[in-house]
C-alpha cells in the first residue's frame, strides 16, 4: 500500500487566485460546520440561515439595518488594520469606540446651544482624540518598554465600558430619564442626518472617506510604506534608518481616533444619547473583517457589510429562540477556515508517495 | 473590627478568587513553554466552564463535570494546536479567533442553563490537622478539593519542568525547537500535547468558575480572568511559583473591592470592578519595564516551527 506523506513548499508570492478564493470557502464552511453543529443541537439549519439572510438582505428594513450595523464595523476594522499593518495587535477598539462616544456625547451635554457647525466637527475631533488618547496610553509602554500590547488594550477594554457605565449610571444620567442608564437625549444640532429619511446615517462617509484615504496612503505614500516595512521585518526598519518608536505612538493613536470615530457615529447617528452597552463587540468583530479583508480598506466596506448582516440575522433568529451567539460562533468559525486556508496562499502543498515521487507534478 | 478579621478572610478570598487564574495560566505556562502561544484562553476557560456546569448538572455530579470540562477545553485547544502546528497559521490571529468562537459557542450552549442552580458544586471540605493551624488553616486549608489539587498541581509541574528530562525538553521545546528537532524529538507531536494540555487546565480553571466559585453558569462570565490569566504568564517569568503567588495577587485584588466598603472606603461599585483591569496593565508596564524588555521569554514564543527553514 502507498502511504502518502505531504509537505508544505513557501510560495515566493502568495497566491492571487487563493487570496480571492480562500475567504469565500471559508464563509462557506463555517456556515456548513455551523449547520452540522446546529443539527446536533436539534435546531433546523437550513430554516434558520433562512431566517438570517431574509431579516438581514432580503428586505429594505433589513438591508436598512444591516448598514446602520455596518457602519461602525467599517470604521473599527479600518482602525485595527491600520494598527494590524504594523504588526501592532489593538484589539482595543471596543473600548476606544465606547471612549469615543463618551467624549462627543460630552459637548452637546455640556454645550447644548452651540451652532450645528461648532457641534458635529466638535464632537468628530473629541471622539477621535479620546479615542486616539486612549489607545495612545497603551502605545507609550509598548514603545519604550515593548509592553505587550494585546493584554493592556484588552484590559482597557473593561475599564472604558465601566466608565461609561459610571457616568451613565451615575453622574451624566438623565434627570427626566425614569431612572434607565441613559443621558439626556441630544439636541438636533448634535445628531449626524440620516440618509433621505432612513437610519442609515451620515456617518457611512466618514467610513468611505477612511477607506479611499488609507488605500492611497498605503499604495502610494512614503509614510504607508515604511509603515508596511516595520510590520514585515522591524529589523530591516531599523536598518532603513526609520523610526519605529515614533511611528508605534503615531499608529496607535490613529487606530484609536478611527475607532474613536466610530463611538462617535453611533451616539450622534444612531442613539441620540449615551447609555449601558452602546456596542454589542463591533471592537471585536472589527478584528475578524480585518483579517478576512487581508487588511485592504476597500475590502473592508465590502466585509463590513456581510458581518453586519450576520449580526441582524443574529438577531432575527433570536425571536424564534435560537440564542444570537450563533452568529458570534459563526464569525469565529469563519476566521478558523480563514486562518487555515491561508496555508493555501502562502504554501504550495505536496503530495509524496511512500518511495518520495512528488505525485503534485 | 480587628485586624485579623479583616485579613484573614481577605487572604482566604484571595486564594479562592485566585484558583481560576492559577488553573488558566498553568495550562498557559506549559503552552507557551512549548512555543506556542495560545490567546484563546478567555474562550476555553468559557467553554470549560459551560460544559463542565451541563454535565454536572445533568449527572449530578461535579467530578464528572470537572472531567468534561477537560475535555472539553483541550478539544477547543486542539483547534488552535492544528492550525497553528500543522498548518502554521498566525498564532496571535487564531488565539483571538478562539476566544470569538468559544464566547459565541458557550454562549449558545449555556442558554437553556441560565438561573438553574447546580445541586452538587465543589463544597468546603477542611483538610484535616492542617485546617486548625492558626492563620495559615483559615487561609490555605478550609477550601474546596479543586484548591488542593491546585497546590499539588503546581508542585508536580515545577518539578517536572526542572526535575526531569520530558520536562527539560518542554523548556527547550520553546527556546529551539530545531535542536530538539535535530535530537530526535518530534517537535510537532511534543507541541501538540502540551497545547491540548494548556487547554484541558484552561477548561478547569473556566469550571471552577460554574462549580464552586459561582457556582451558576452566566454567559460571559469570566468577565477577562482569561486574559488575566495571559498576563500572568509574563508577569510569573514563565515560572509556576510565581504564577501562584501571582494568581493570589489578583485574587486580592478581586476580593479587595467588596472588603473596602466593611472597612467604610466608599467607592463606586464600577471602580471596584475596575480595579483588577487597572492592576493587571500597571503590573505589567512595571514588571517588564524593570526588566527594561529583556525577559525570559521562552526564545521561539510565538514563531512556527518549519523543518526546511532550519
Amino acid at each position: 500500500m502507498n502511504r502518502l506523506t505531504f509537505k508544505l513548499e513557501k510560495r515566493l508570492t502568495p497566491s492571487p487566485v487563493m487570496v480571492f478564493i480562500i475567504p469565500l470557502i471559508s464563509v462557506l464552511l463555517a456556515l456548513l460546520l455551523g449547520g452540522i453543529f446546529l443539527v446536533l443541537t436539534g435546531e433546523e439549519p437550513l430554516t434558520i440561515y433562512l431566517l438570517m439572510f431574509e431579516d438581514s438582505l432580503g428586505s429594505k428594513y433589513g438591508l436598512t439595518e444591516t448598514m446602520v450595523k455596518a457602519i461602525p464595523l467599517m470604521l473599527t476594522s479600518l482602525g485595527v488594520s491600520l494598527a494590524f499593518k504594523m504588526k501592532l495587535w489593538n484589539i482595543g477598539a471596543e473600548g476606544q469606540l465606547y471612549m469615543g462616544a463618551m467624549a462627543a456625547t460630552w459637548l452637546p451635554l455640556t454645550f447644548p446651544y452651540l451652532p450645528v457647525y461648532l457641534m458635529l466637527p466638535g464632537m468628530v475631533a473629541l471622539g477621535m482624540i479620546a479615542g486616539g488618547l486612549w489607545a495612545l496610553l497603551t502605545a507609550i509602554p509598548r514603545a519604550i518598554w515593548k509592553v505587550n500590547e494585546i493584554i493592556t488594550t484588552l484590559m482597557l477594554n473593561y475599564v472604558a465600558i465601566l466608565w461609561v457605565d459610571f457616568l451613565v449610571y451615575g453622574p451624566w444620567r438623565d434627570p427626566n430619564g425614569s431612572n434607565f442608564p441613559i443621558t439626556a437625549s441630544f439636541v438636533e444640532a448634535a445628531r449626524l442626518p440620516g440618509l433621505g429619511n432612513s437610519r442609515i446615517h451620515t456617518g457611512l462617509f466618514f467610513a468611505l472617506a477612511l477607506a479611499v484615504i488609507l488605500a492611497i496612503v498605503f499604495k502610494y505614500s512614503r509614510w504607508g510604506y515604511s509603515i508596511n516595512v516595520i510590520g514585515s521585518s522591524e529589523r530591516a526598519a531599523r536598518y532603513a534608518g526609520m523610526n519605529i518608536k515614533r511611528n508605534i505612538l503615531l499608529v496607535m493613536f490613529l487606530s484609536g481616533a478611527i475607532s474613536g470615530l466610530a463611538g462617535m457615529a453611533e451616539v450622534s447617528g444612531i442613539i441620540g444619547k449615551l447609555q449601558h452597552g452602546i456596542s454589542p463587540g463591533y471592537g471585536y468583530t472589527a478584528i475578524i473583517v480585518a483579517w478576512l479583508s487581508k487588511l485592504n480598506p476597500l475590502a473592508i466596506l465590502i466585509v463590513s457589510i456581510l458581518f453586519g448582516a450576520l449580526q441582524v440575522g443574529g438577531y432575527a433568529v433570536q425571536l424564534v429562540g435560537v440564542p444570537a451567539t450563533v452568529a458570534t460562533m459563526l464569525q469565529g468559525a469563519i476566521l478558523f477556515f480563514v486562518l487555515g486556508g491561508e496555508v493555501f496562499t502562502n504554501y504550495r502543498v505536496k503530495l509524496f508517495s511512500e518511495k518520495g515521487e512528488d505525485l503534485s507534478k | 473590627m480587628s485586624i485579623q478579621e479583616f485579613l484573614i478572610p481577605l487572604l482566604a478570598a484571595s486564594v479562592i478568587a485566585g484558583t481560576p487564574i492559577l488553573y488558566a495560566a498553568l495550562g498557559e505556562l506549559i503552552t507557551e513553554r512549548a512555543g506556542i502561544i495560545n490567546l484563546g484562553v478567555e474562550g476555553i476557560m468559557l467553554v470549560g466552564a459551560v460544559s463542565g456546569f451541563m454535565v454536572a448538572v445533568t449527572s449530578g455530579n461535579p467530578w464528572f463535570g470537572l472531567l468534561a470540562s477537560m475535555m472539553a477545553g483541550g478539544a477547543v485547544a486542539l483547534i488552535h494546536a492544528f492550525l497553528t502546528i500543522t498548518l502554521r497559521a498566525n498564532q496571535v490571529v487564531s488565539g483571538l479567533a478562539l476566544t470569538i468562537f468559544g464566547t459565541g459557542l458557550s454562549g449558545y450552549l449555556g442558554k437553556a442553563y441560565i438561573g438553574i442552580p447546580v445541586e452538587n458544586p465543589f463544597s468546603v471540605m477542611p483538610l484535616g490537622p492542617l485546617a486548625d493551624i492558626p492563620f495559615i488553616g483559615p487561609i490555605f486549608f478550609q477550601h474546596d478539593a479543586l484548591v488542593y489539587i491546585s497546590y499539588v498541581l503546581v508542585l508536580v509541574i515545577w518539578y517536572y519542568m526542572y526535575h526531569t528530562r520530558p520536562g527539560l525538553n518542554l523548556r527547550a521545546l520553546g527556546e529551539n525547537p530545531a535542536a530538539m528537532d535535530a535530537l530526535g524529538l518530534n517537535v510537532f507531536y511534543l507541541r501538540y500535547i502540551y497545547v491540548v494540555a494548556g487547554g484541558a487546565l484552561g477548561g478547569v480553571g473556566g469550571a471552577y468558575l460554574s462549580l464552586a466559585y459561582a457556582p451558576s453558569w452566566l454567559e460571559n462570565m469570566t468577565a477577562g480572568r482569561g486574559w488575566i490569566a495571559v498576563a500572568l504568564v509574563i508577569f510569573a517569568l514563565w515560572n509556576p511559583w510565581r504564577a501562584l503567588m501571582g494568581a493570589y495577587l489578583f485574587g486580592g485584588i478581586d476580593a479587595l473591592g467588596f472588603r473596602l466598603q466593611v472597612l467604610g472606603i466608599q467607592m463606586s461599585p464600577f471602580f471596584l470592578k475596575m480595579l483588577p483591569y487597572l492592576f493587571t496593565v500597571l503590573i505589567l508596564v512595571f514588571v517588564v519595564a524593570r526588566h527594561k524588555g529583556r525577559l525570559s521569554t521562552p526564545g521561539a514564543l510565538g514563531l512556527s516551527y518549519d523543518r526546511e527553514e532550519r
